[in-house]
């Protein structure tokens, strides 16, 4: 995914602050990506080759990390994150179904963040829940008992708390032109 | 230094119980704000509490504690009054909150036909053991879980807390050891190594350096026993990492926590700051001349990482592979230093094994396994929960005495024990005692304690599919047998459940192949990932069978051998919900009323079947899809 504007300076700023709080330490690589997906959302190829040069490390090899470990990311997330728990209670009554239901309703792939970045889609292990399964985490907020129909209901509240935002993002826009 | 250390102790215990009195002079409310408990709603529960007593101007506290263990009731709250026993509300709503405080805390009025459980004997209302649960359960290593306040040491402190580790500074470390193994402790991490001779092994290493970890990279789907202890009682796992330091001679100790448990590692790392500020960690541990610290790690979602040398690997700012041993751990680590690898559980009994000596702890259990075995119990099972019960007590006992059994009427199916790397267990073996040995002898394997029912509705293949795409995408690739063998597998069920495969040949061939990864893999991801696979091919062959011969599913699960139909001698046509319910527009109404479905259009979400009302029950699964013909010509 291309960087929108002004994201390439942003991602020069965070990571130059957080290297300075580490040692030049191969031992504090995870650390370092960690707090890096942490401010930006996800692992942007500029900011691994950045920490490559600065711990010194080859950067196939700060790659290789991040693709070997399941918590980092290298699409950036979408404005609103929907997770579908594939835990085994979960799997057993419905999560695939749950899942298949955001697939379909938002045109994308598990993994994957539809293209104005408004939502993505991500199946994570046990979440810790098991006795509301199937589980689905909205924005962090945690869903028991998650039907098709239910999904629906999610997704047409987030696409009109969406559309409202931007009404009111247009409507500041023209206030402000009216006053210049 | 021993009776220093001693001094030092009994005076912090000592404060925290006079603090714990003066607290116990008003009415408590605790709140089970676990994830599970935060899940299930309990944060809008806090509030309202916090806000009703204020309304009331009462002078009651709001203690937000951990995870009791009884995640069918959540959210739950205890109200602890003086003058009345302490009782445990469960499944609270805002309305019942408020009831309770206008009530019990302001009218003294304690409504018993809300009250769950009272949590101490009393002469007024049954306590936890007075129900089937309670007399197979031992709760020692959960008995404060979600009854003290994991963000204030002194709760734990009072509970006899860090006692162990006062007594532990006055004897020499040969002693301490002598008494683990004495005891027979087994790690509770899943193979069942004792702990004991693990420690004692990294004692005998001559280094000035070495290291302790807590193993807490809990990654079995379904499993969250270790996560609800950090967020419970983490002062219990410390206690128990210090008295190993101790006793093996180490300079520095870690938790290594998945970083998908952000609540545990806020709680762990809270915890950690107050043993320091009490001296219970730093330069001179109760006064003594003993040093030790410890860090949190964030493990980054690798299952394999809960292997000891890829997790030490990945501490190491390496991909988490494993590597071939010996040299073991207790000889070379992290660091390349000794290194005691001990699971959240394991390091949890250290403290009550030093308080109450080795005898005691082989009293419960059985002599094999002496101890407890604690088991997150979900699943289709009345009762969910987290659980702990004396090793011995047998699977039986478990579903049906401490689970309440299957929900729904539905027949009991199989029991799926040990995650990704345990089986599937038939009606036929639930007589077998829980314990290290008896479980491996059955096929299964204790694992790390996830123990998932299942029932009549529940599809053998699929979920041996389930578990195996599982540890085929967690394979971290260095062993060929692992990385494509386990690969292959999965791609023979996903034929065999999309009824594509129709030569029962491939029995065999799935059978040889799960045994050549068993012995072809390095480590226990790879020589345990076709465990479910074996299992079910031993327990439920005739379902791998009916998949192949008949493209039938006889739990009427995988989603390529049905059909939805809705039956017109059930169907009432003046209903219209499944039409509505319908997130694809299949459902038409015909010419006579009746409702039916297009077949090209069902994505077979099963929304319509929990639809239509219970009266009618008319949306039903065919398996074969080719029954669907001769439904449809009746």
């Amino acid at each position: 995914m291309s960087l929108l504007e002004g994201e390439r300076e942003a991602i020069i700023k965070h990571v130059d602050e957080i290297l300075k709080n580490y040692r030049n330490d191969r031992e504090n690589l995870i650390p370092i990506l960690q707090e890096t997906q942490e401010r930006l959302g996800y692992l942007p190829g500029l900011a691994m080759e950045l920490i490559s040069k600065e711990i010194n490390v080859p950067a196939v090899d700060v790659f290789s990390l991040a693709t070997f470990y399941n918590q980092f990311r290298l699409n950036p997330p979408g404005k609103h994150q929907i997770k579908v728990c594939m835990g085994t209670a979960c799997y057993m009554v419905g999560g695939q179904i749950a899942l298949e239901s955001f697939e379909r309703r938002l045109n994308i792939k598990e993994g994957e963040t539809t293209p104005d970045r408004n939502f993505s889609l991500e199946r994570v292990a046990c979440v810790g829940c098991c006795s509301i399964a199937p589980v689905v985490v909205v924005d962090e907020v945690i869903e028991g008992k998650v039907t098709p129909t239910r999904v629906d209901g999610l997704m047409l509240s987030l696409e009109t708390e969406i559309a409202r935002e931007q009404k009111e993002a247009e409507a500041t826009e023209k206030r402000q032109e009216k006053g210049v | 230094m021993g009776a220093a250390s001693t001094d030092f102790y009994e005076n912090l215990k000592l404060k925290a119980i006079e603090k714990m009195d003066a607290l116990k002079q008003k009415p408590l409310v605790l709140i089970g704000m676990a994830t599970c408990g935060k899940a299930a709603g309990a944060v809008k529960i806090s509030e309202t509490f916090k806000k009703e007593i204020k309304n009331k101007g009462l002078d009651a506290q709001v203690i937000e504690v951990g995870c009791m263990g009884y995640c069918y009731a959540e959210p739950l709250a205890i109200i602890a009054k003086p003058g009345f026993p302490p009782l445990c509300y469960g499944h609270l709503d805002e309305d019942l909150v408020k009831r309770l405080v206008e009530d019990f805390l302001v009218n003294d009025d304690p409504c018993y036909e809300f009250a769950m459980v009272a949590i101490e004997p009393n002469e007024i209302f049954p306590t936890f053991t007075d129900f089937p649960r309670g007399a197979y359960e031992q709760k020692i290593i959960l008995e404060h879980c979600g009854f003290i306040d994991p963000e204030d040491i002194d709760h734990y402190i009072a509970k006899e807390g860090y006692a162990a580790l006062a007594k532990v500074l006055t004897m020499p470390p040969e002693e301490v050891l002598a008494e683990i193994k004495a005891a027979n402790l087994r790690g509770r991490g899943g193979a069942g190594f004792p702990a004991g001779s693990k420690w004692e092994t990294s004692w005998r290493q001559k280094e000035s350096i070495k290291f302790v970890i807590c193993n807490a990279d809990e990654g079995d789907p379904g499993a969250f026993m270790d996560r609800s202890i950090l967020e419970s009682n983490p002062h219990q796992v410390i206690e128990g990492l210090i008295i190993c330091a101790y006793a093996v001679g180490a300079v520095k100790g870690y938790f290594y926590i998945r970083a998908e448990y952000p609540q545990a590692i806020r709680t762990v790392k809270i915890a950690l700051q107050q043993a320091r500020e009490k001296g219970l960690l730093g330069n001179s541990i109760l006064g003594s001349s003993f040093a030790f610290d410890i860090e949190v790690f964030q493990g980054s979602g690798a299952f394999v990482c809960g292997e000891a040398s890829a997790l030490v690997n990945s501490m190491e700012g390496k991909m988490g592979i494993p590597e071939p041993r010996p040299p073991r751990l207790a000889v070379s680590g992290f660091r390349g230093k000794p290194t005691v690898l001990n699971n959240v559980k394991t390091f949890c009994y250290v403290p009550l094994i030093i308080r109450n000596g080795a005898d005691w702890f082989k009293s419960i259990g059985t002599p094999g396994s002496p101890g407890t075995a604690v088991f997150t119990l979900v699943g289709k099972v009345a009762n969910p929960g987290v659980v702990e019960v004396p090793m011995g007590t047998t699977l039986r006992q478990l579903i049906y005495d401490v689970g309440e059994g299957i929900p729904a009427e539905k027949q009991f199916k199989a029991v799926q024990i040990g995650g990704p790397s345990g089986g599937c267990l038939p009606e036929s073996s639930l007589d077998v005692p829980i314990d290290f040995d008896s479980l491996k002898e059955a096929g299964a394997m204790m694992g790390s304690g996830g123990l998932v029912v299942l029932d009549e509705d529940d599809c053998m293949v699929g979920i041996a599919r389930y578990f195996l795409e599982f540890t085929q995408k967690e394979s971290c690739g260095k062993c060929t047998f692992c990385r494509l063998g386990t690969k292959h597998m999965l791609d023979m069920l996903n034929n065999i459940t999309a009824g594509k495969e129709k030569d029962l040949g491939v029995l065999d061939k799935l059978q040889e192949l799960a045994e050549d990864i068993s012995l072809g893999s390095l480590c226990n991801l790879g020589k345990t990932a076709p465990n479910p696979v074996l299992t079910t091919l031993r327990y439920f062959r005739d379902e791998y069978e009916a998949h192949i011969t008949e493209g039938r599913c006889p739990a009427l699960m995988c989603k390529d051998l049905i059909v939805y139909f809705i039956a017109p001698e059930k169907c009432s046509k003046l209903c219209n919900v499944c039409v509505g319910s319908c997130p694809v527009e299949a459902i038409y109404t015909r010419d006579d009323g009746l409702k039916a479905i297009n077949q090209e259009k069902c994505v077979k979400c099963n929304n319509c079947l929990k639809a239509c009302p219970p009266q009618y029950n008319a949306v039903i699964k065919l398996s074969p899809p080719e029954k669907l013909k001769e439904r449809e010509s009746e």
